[in-house]
């Protein structure tokens, strides 16, 4: 069972992109944590430690990427939680999108995504033990 | 050291790591998983146990927030399970409890693990069982199990937990709903959440009432403590109400009848599996299967008859059924 964490890092409230992706992971049979609004990058890594998730969806509307991420792939990393999948979503200039890679997501999905594509991409990347 | 033993040593220990880790084994049922919660089980026993059960909605995740905040206070450590429902037709889920717990579950005194169904009915998920004995290794004080809250037929919560709280809110018709689902019978706490909102007296009359009705012979009569879970209200009632029922248990020795059935309870549903195993092996074999569905269907054998031969069939072949 491939399990996901469906996170809204900072002060952004736009959340029907997470929510679509939610969904449509849960319809691909995933199980899908989701956490709500305004997470901070502490309660993001714990929940997804606690959880034991394959993946970490971070969906982010607001702009603040540039100082989110770096600060949750740290903690990512503090807490030896490298196996695990980190993806980013939602409105990321592309000037952006090489920082966010070399910051540890493992790719950046954009609006308009077809959902399908995600599903591929972690099914794809994830084994499915069980 | 092995695997194992470096996860049971962690596990012991308390740290977060191995605890979540040791839970994705149980959940995922593996022989490794199995002699995991073998290897817990003698280090368990001391945690108290305490289900929550209620239509979803009657606020069962906010509550389970503001008593673990009120439980940390008097200084215990608490784990949560909380189960959501799998979808019958993907096996996907939404495991959307700890929204309402954002702000207990950072605290390093806590630990909490959402579980999806995974097909097993009764409101809770098989992996519950050994996800319990794990957070009991694991030194909680309280492990707190928010049922799926599908209001119907969540009996097996009581052959989980010590203390089963049954949670209600006013002006849902919850109390006709919850005396229809013989959801009554499994209370020994009663909660009336939303106390804030109209009606809550009514609903904890009503409740009286319906328990008045059945239940003079009990040596415990069960509280009814109304909350706001919003804010907290009415956590210090609870936390009584659970350590007065925990005394009721000690003293008059259920606790080891409640063990007891725990044990027969796994034993009964790894019968369960076993069987449902031995059936789809019996239908793997084409003549053997064909031979049986055509025998009961003209008559010559009922279907006891072809389980009785299923089950000898499976006895023979034991090494692939019983694994
Ligand atoms: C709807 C909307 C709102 C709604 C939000 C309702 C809600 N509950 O979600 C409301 C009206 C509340 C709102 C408010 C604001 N908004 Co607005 N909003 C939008 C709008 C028009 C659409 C967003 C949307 O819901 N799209 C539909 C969903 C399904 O798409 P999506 O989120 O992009 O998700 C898809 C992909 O991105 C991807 N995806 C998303 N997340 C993830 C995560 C992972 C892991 C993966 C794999 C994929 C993935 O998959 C999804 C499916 O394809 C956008 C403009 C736009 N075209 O995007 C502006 C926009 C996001 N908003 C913007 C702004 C500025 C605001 C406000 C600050 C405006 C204001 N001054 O008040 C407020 C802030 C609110 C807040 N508290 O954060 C800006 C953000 C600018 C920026 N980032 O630099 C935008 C881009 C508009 C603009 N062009 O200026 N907004
Ligand atoms: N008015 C009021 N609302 C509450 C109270 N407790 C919970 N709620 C709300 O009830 C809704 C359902 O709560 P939730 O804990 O998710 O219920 P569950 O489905 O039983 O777990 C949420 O919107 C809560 O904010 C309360 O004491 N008073
Ligand atoms: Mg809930």
């Amino acid at each position: 069972m491939i399990r996901v964490l469906v996170a809204k890092p900072g002060l952004d409230g736009h959340d029907r992109g997470a929510k679509v992706i939610a969904r449509a992971l849960r319809d691909a049979g995933m199980e899908v944590v989701y956490t709500g609004l305004h997470q901070t990058p502490e309660q993001i890594v714990d929940a997804a430690l606690q959880e034991d998730v394959d993946v970490l969806a971070l969906s982010i509307l607001s702009g603040a990427h540039p100082t989110l991420v770096p600060r949750i792939m740290d903690l990512v990393r503090e807490n030896k939680m490298d196996n695990m999948l980190v993806l980013l979503g939602g409105i990321i200039p592309d000037d952006d999108v090489d920082s966010m890679i070399a910051a540890g997501i493992s790719r950046v999905f954009g609006p308009g995504t077809d959902t399908q594509d995600i599903v591929d991409y972690i099914r794809e990347r994830v084994a499915d033990d069980d | 050291m092995t695997e194992i033993q470096d996860l049971v040593e962690g596990i012991g220990q308390g740290e977060k790591r191995a605890v979540a880790r040791g839970l994705t084994w149980i959940e995922r049922d593996s022989e490794k998983g199995k002699q995991l919660v073998r290897a817990l089980f003698p280090m368990a026993g001391k945690a108290h146990i305490v289900g929550i059960t209620g239509a979803p909605g009657v606020g069962k995740s906010t509550l389970v927030n503001r008593l673990t905040l009120a439980l940390r206070n008097h200084g215990y450590r608490v784990g949560i399970l909380a189960v959501d429902p799998s979808s019958p037709f993907t096996g996907g889920a939404i495991l959307g409890d700890r929204i309402r717990m954002q702000e207990s579950v950072m605290d390093q005194g806590v630990f909490m693990r959402s579980l999806a169904s995974r097909g097993h009915l009764g409101g809770l998920s098989r992996a519950t069982f050994g996800a319990v004995t794990l957070l009991d290794a694991a030194g909680f004080d309280y492990i707190l199990i928010e049922t799926v809250g599908a209001g119907q037929s969540e009996v097996e919560i009581m052959q989980l937990a010590h203390s089963t709280m049954v949670v209600l809110a006013p002006g849902l018709g919850d109390d006709i709903q919850a005396i229809k689902a013989g959801i009554l019978e499994i209370g020994q706490i009663f909660v009336v959440n939303k106390a804030d909102r109209d009606g809550a007296d009514h609903t904890a009359r009503a409740i009286r009432g319906m328990l008045t009705l059945g239940m003079q012979h009990l040596e415990w009569f069960p509280p009814i403590i109304k909350t706001v879970a919003e804010n907290g209200e009415g956590m210090d009632d609870l936390i009584a109400a659970i350590a007065k029922h925990r005394e009721f248990l000690q003293e008059s020795g259920r606790l080891d009848s409640i063990r007891e059935g725990q044990t027969r309870h796994l034993i009964e549903l790894a019968l369960q599996d076993w069987s449902l195993r031995a059936m789809r092996l019996a239908e793997q074999d084409e003549t053997f299967w064909t031979a049986l569905r055509e025998a009961v269907a003209h008559g010559q054998a009922d279907a006891a008859d072809a389980a009785r031969k299923i089950v000898e069939s499976a006895q023979r072949g034991g090494a692939t059924v019983g694994s």
